[in-house]
């Protein structure tokens, strides 16, 4: 997967945790929790369905390289990317 | 399916049915007990991260404390009389938000119409309130003068407390609130909404559940699906059965099997049905839990909640608007103390609360016309009743109930016709609570472990309360211990 394909695997992602949120207005490097008020039990359901959907395993400990678009692209290209689209 | 099913342990097996040989052969991930809100929360939660997940449910029909059933052609619902912890649509924080994004629901799924307005009625004096607190604030400034300060003060101390119900709550409410509040009535006043909706233990609550309680109540609000608790069942069971789990009806639990470990090995059902499961989640209630694991008495000395209700419910030829009643809910109580304390007769009819279903702001008028109206009641006393003596006795509850209620509404008794009633044995019946006790044991269990390393608690005795907190519990509770990895 590209960087573009994990954008958009993560807006999927998010689309699916906040189904009444605008993800279409979502800046990408402005950190979730400012922009949608996510907190730990979202960001721990981001990891999860990384998981779920991708088999990525994100230890706890990088868990804030999650905080916006840019930078969990950027963290999760060199996992993802033998990953099939 | 007769006889006992033997269920093979298989540690390790994460998804898909393991079926092996001849016959049923299934290992869960994790069995829950009780399909109520919580139980199906949970097992939402874990069935959408692939966890094989079986909620075992007692009864024909789910929903435990919060449910619905049919009758002479009406439905009528049981348990709450509103949802608490209202916020609108595009509401980001809170417990309502929080639940919504956990299990994958849209705002619009549940409906939601919100109160039109609620009133705290003592005698000479009514406070009314709105799921718009300034309202509250201006009633309380307008009726208490000198106490507002204090009210805003207490409201800013326990705006932030943790809203999951896991930090420390133990305190007394009541000595809290009377730290910002000195005029004894208003405290009474106060308290006389929350200890309906959600108290656990006589006369005063525990600091935490104060603080859950309030917000829920006074800082976010009341709001009810057209359709009933019903609509919100419907989707939780329906999502439960999308994300790949198991329902099982008419399952009631005979007893958790454990060994000298401390670990419980399996799930014995009354018809003998041996299931096994990595962990077990129970919602039946702290003592009930630990009587299935036949636990030692160190863990059950924890006493039984005491407190249990009645519920008359008429349903009425027109609109209560129509006959000048607009209130969503009416916690009356018919002098300047409060006392929420188990009776020492059948009833108390001195408080109670009036529910009118009709009075939210729904988009289309609801059916029915119906007015509910809850005291509270001495489950020993209903319980020492033969069925002749316990007919009768319904019926002279139904009528103390609604005198002592028409002091505080429109007097509505010619217009009812049709009516049903719950007491205390049937809470008993329908929750498994002990005593009929609506909000389970006065002692909490917020972490939600128990003596037994597979083995926890959610729902009512994990400290959650309302519609949106079970929901909650079940929800915490899974993400707490229930994702092993």
């Amino acid at each position: 997967m590209t960087g573009d394909d994990i954008r958009i695997a993560v807006l999927e992602i998010l689309g699916d945790i906040a189904p009444d949120e605008d993800l279409g207005e979502l800046k990408d490097d402005v950190s979730f929790r400012d922009q949608l008020d996510m907190d730990s039990m979202d960001f721990l359901d981001i990891v999860m369905e990384l998981r779920k959907r991708y088999r990525v395993q994100i230890p706890e400990e990088e868990y804030q390289q999650l905080a916006s678009m840019t930078s969990t692209v950027a963290y999760l290209v060199p996992l993802m990317k033998d990953i099939e689209k | 399916m007769n006889g006992l099913e033997r269920i093979v342990i298989e540690n390790g097996a994460q998804r898909g049915p393991s079926s092996v040989g001849i016959g049923a052969e299934f290992m869960y991930d994790t069995i829950i007990i009780g399909a109520g809100m919580s139980g199906l929360a949970a097992g939402i939660r874990l069935a959408h991260y692939d966890q094989r997940v079986c909620v075992l449910e007692k009864h024909w029909a789910v929903g435990g404390l919060n449910s619905f059933y049919r009758q002479g052609g009406r439905s009528y619902d049981v348990g709450l009389h509103a949802m608490t912890n209202f916020t609108p649509k595009g509401t980001r924080k809170g417990p309502l938000a929080r639940l919504l994004r956990q299990l994958r629901f849209s705002w619009d799924d549940f409906s939601l119409a919100p109160q039109i307005g609620s009133t705290i009625a003592f005698p000479g004096i009514q406070l009314d309130f709105s799921n718009d607190f300034r309202l509250f604030e201006e009633e309380a400034a307008r009726h208490f003068p000198k106490q507002v300060d204090g009210l805003r003060s207490m409201v800013g101390e326990l705006v932030d407390y943790n809203d999951l119900g896991l930090g420390t709550t133990s305190g007394s409410a009541r000595e809290f609130v009377s730290q910002h509040i000195t005029d004894p009535l208003l405290v009474e006043m106060i308290f006389c909404p929350l200890l309906f909706y959600g108290g656990a233990r006589e006369r005063d609550m525990e600091f935490g559940q104060f603080c859950i309680m309030f917000r829920s109540i006074f800082l976010e609000g009341f709001a009810r699906p057209l359709a009933g608790v019903r609509l919100i069942l419907k989707r939780l069971v329906r999502k439960f059965k999308d994300v790949g789990g198991e329902l099982r009806l008419k399952s009631g639990v005979d007893r958790i099997e454990t060994n000298d470990n401390g670990h419980a090995e399996c799930v014995i059902l009354e018809d003998g049905t041996e299931l096994t499961a990595k962990n077990v989640l129970s919602s039946a209630g702290w003592r009930e839990t630990m009587r299935l694991c036949r636990a030692p008495d160190e863990h059950n000395e924890s006493p039984a909640g005491q407190l249990s209700f009645i519920e008359t419910i008429s349903v009425l030829d027109r609109e209560p608007k129509t006959f000048g009643h607009d209130r969503t809910i009416v916690f009356f109580n018919d002098s300047d103390k409060f006392c929420y304390e188990k009776p020492d007769s059948l009833i108390d009819v001195r408080s109670g609360v009036i529910c009118s279903p009709n009075n939210f702001v729904y988009d289309d008028p609801l059916g029915e016309s119906m007015i509910r109206i809850t005291t509270l009641a001495n489950y020993d006393h209903w319980n020492a009743l033969d069925e002749r003596q316990y007919q009768l006795a319904k019926f002279a509850a139904y009528d103390q109930t609604l005198e002592s209620a028409v002091r505080f509404t429109p007097d509505f008794r010619n217009y009812v016709i049709d009516t049903d009633m719950f007491t205390p044995t049937t809470i008993q019946r329908f929750t498994g609570h002990e005593n009929g006790a609506v909000y389970g044991a006065p002692d909490k269990r917020y972490d939600g472990t128990t003596h037994l390393d597979n083995v926890f608690v959610c729902g009512t005795d994990q400290g959650m309360l309302g519609i949106i907190g079970s929901i909650v519990s079940g929800i915490t509770i899974a993400n707490r211990h229930l994702f092993t990895t």
